[in-house]
């Protein structure tokens, strides 16, 4: 194995014998480009609808429900497609999610939400990995159509232009805070605080501690 | 002869309450033919004020003065609550669920909204802006009062 590196290594060291300096370059360049090309354009292709609409699990699932909702349908027309929302638009960060989507992959190979009930049994834990996701970028993939900054807030309802103001234009919150589920059926939000109602989890856990502590006392 | 006479008349005027029927009678189905569809009518604007409906009476739950589309009210999540809820009102300023909505059907209170309560379109709902089909002519008590009231003086 050594050997065959070390081969390989002089192999490449040595000065190229039949080719020209010029068909070298210009070729390497030339390569490159549609090397580069390709590249981008197949990745790309991943980014389409048709490709994302291509599985079952998506196009029975959320894409199903994407239909009904104004980023689907909507007075101007202007309407999102998955990977709008879904992947960064910066080239790096692009590429990380991609790699990121092998993870999907596997689960499309393996069949991990080949069903209806296998999705819904998922779909907490699959919903929670975006909202981490918008959480940690400041709902960048938001922000990249809905612009705080051309944000006319005298043109909205009194109730989105208050909270707006209080909650978006303050840095307190950040998009996905409060606009969950807006392109996709919520899941089961029982157990998410500060949502539907439910108390939130850390004041369940201090009255827990609390009674514990009581019973420890009177044992 | 009196017989066929009689019916004559019968048919005739039969004829002539159907035609008067035809001209006069006024429906709240638009005029196309029952056969073919007739042209949508533009669909009305929902109020998103904001601000809040006297109730007509006191038992009248509370109208919504926003739009509420897409708001997903089922088993996993309920979009009012969001907002509306106890713990929420804190945050959104929203007028909080009647404490009634906690009430199990035996009275007692429980700690959140019961599930015979949790559906809130069942009694709350939007209004729009379309135009009465039929004039309505509902006074509230307040008036029935006064009516009664200036009867009574007139006596």
């Amino acid at each position: 194995m050594w050997a065959f590196i070390k081969r390989l290594w002089s192999t490449i060291r040595r000065p190229s014998v039949h080719y020209s300096l010029g068909a070298l370059t210009v070729g390497g360049f030339i390569m490159g480009v549609l090397f580069w090309g390709a590249f981008n354009t197949a990745m790309e292709l991943t980014n389409t609808e048709t490709f994302c609409t291509g599985c079952h699990e998506m196009r029975d699932n959320v894409f199903a429900e994407l239909k009904t909702t104004i980023h689907y349908t909507n007075r101007s027309g202007v309407r999102a497609i998955c990977s709008d929302c879904h992947v960064p638009h910066d080239w790096t960060d692009k590429i990380a999610r991609k790699m990121q989507a092998s993870k999907e992959v596997w689960g499309k190979i393996f069949g991990t939400i080949s069903t209806r009930e296998k999705f819904l049994e998922k779909r907490l834990e699959l919903a929670q990995h975006e909202w981490a996701r918008l959480k940690a970028n400041n709902s960048l993939e938001c922000r990249n159509c809905h612009s705080s900054d051309s944000m006319d807030i005298t043109r909205q309802s009194a109730r989105a232009a208050e909270a707006h103001e209080r909650f978006l234009f303050s840095g307190e919150k950040t998009c996905i805070d409060c606009h969950k589920g807006i392109a996709h059926q919520l899941p089961d939000m029982s157990q998410q605080s500060a949502w539907a109602g439910h108390g939130n989890t850390s004041s369940v856990e201090k009255a827990t501690a609390f009674l514990e502590q009581k019973q420890d006392e009177a044992n | 002869m009196k017989r066929i006479a009689i019916s004559l008349f019968a048919v005739a005027s039969l004829l002539a309450a159907a035609a008067f029927a035809q001209e006069n009678v006024s429906t709240l189905r638009p005029i196309t033919p029952l056969a073919e569809n007739g042209p949508a009518a533009p669909m009305p604007k929902v109020v998103n004020t904001d601000i809040r409906q006297v109730r007509n009476y006191p038992e009248q739950p509370p109208l919504i003065p926003h739009k509420i589309d897409n708001y997903q009210v089922d088993k996993n999540s309920n979009k009012c609550l969001t907002c509306h809820s106890r713990a929420a009102i804190g945050e959104s300023q929203a007028p909080m669920v009647s404490i009634t909505h906690f009430m199990n059907r035996d009275n007692q209170f429980l700690a959140s909204v019961t599930p015979r309560r949790y559906f809130c379109n069942q009694c709350h709902v939007v209004q729009t802006d379309a135009k009465p089909l039929v004039e309505n002519d509902f006074v509230d008590v307040d008036t029935v009062l006064e009516y009664v009231k200036s009867k009574e003086e007139a006596n």
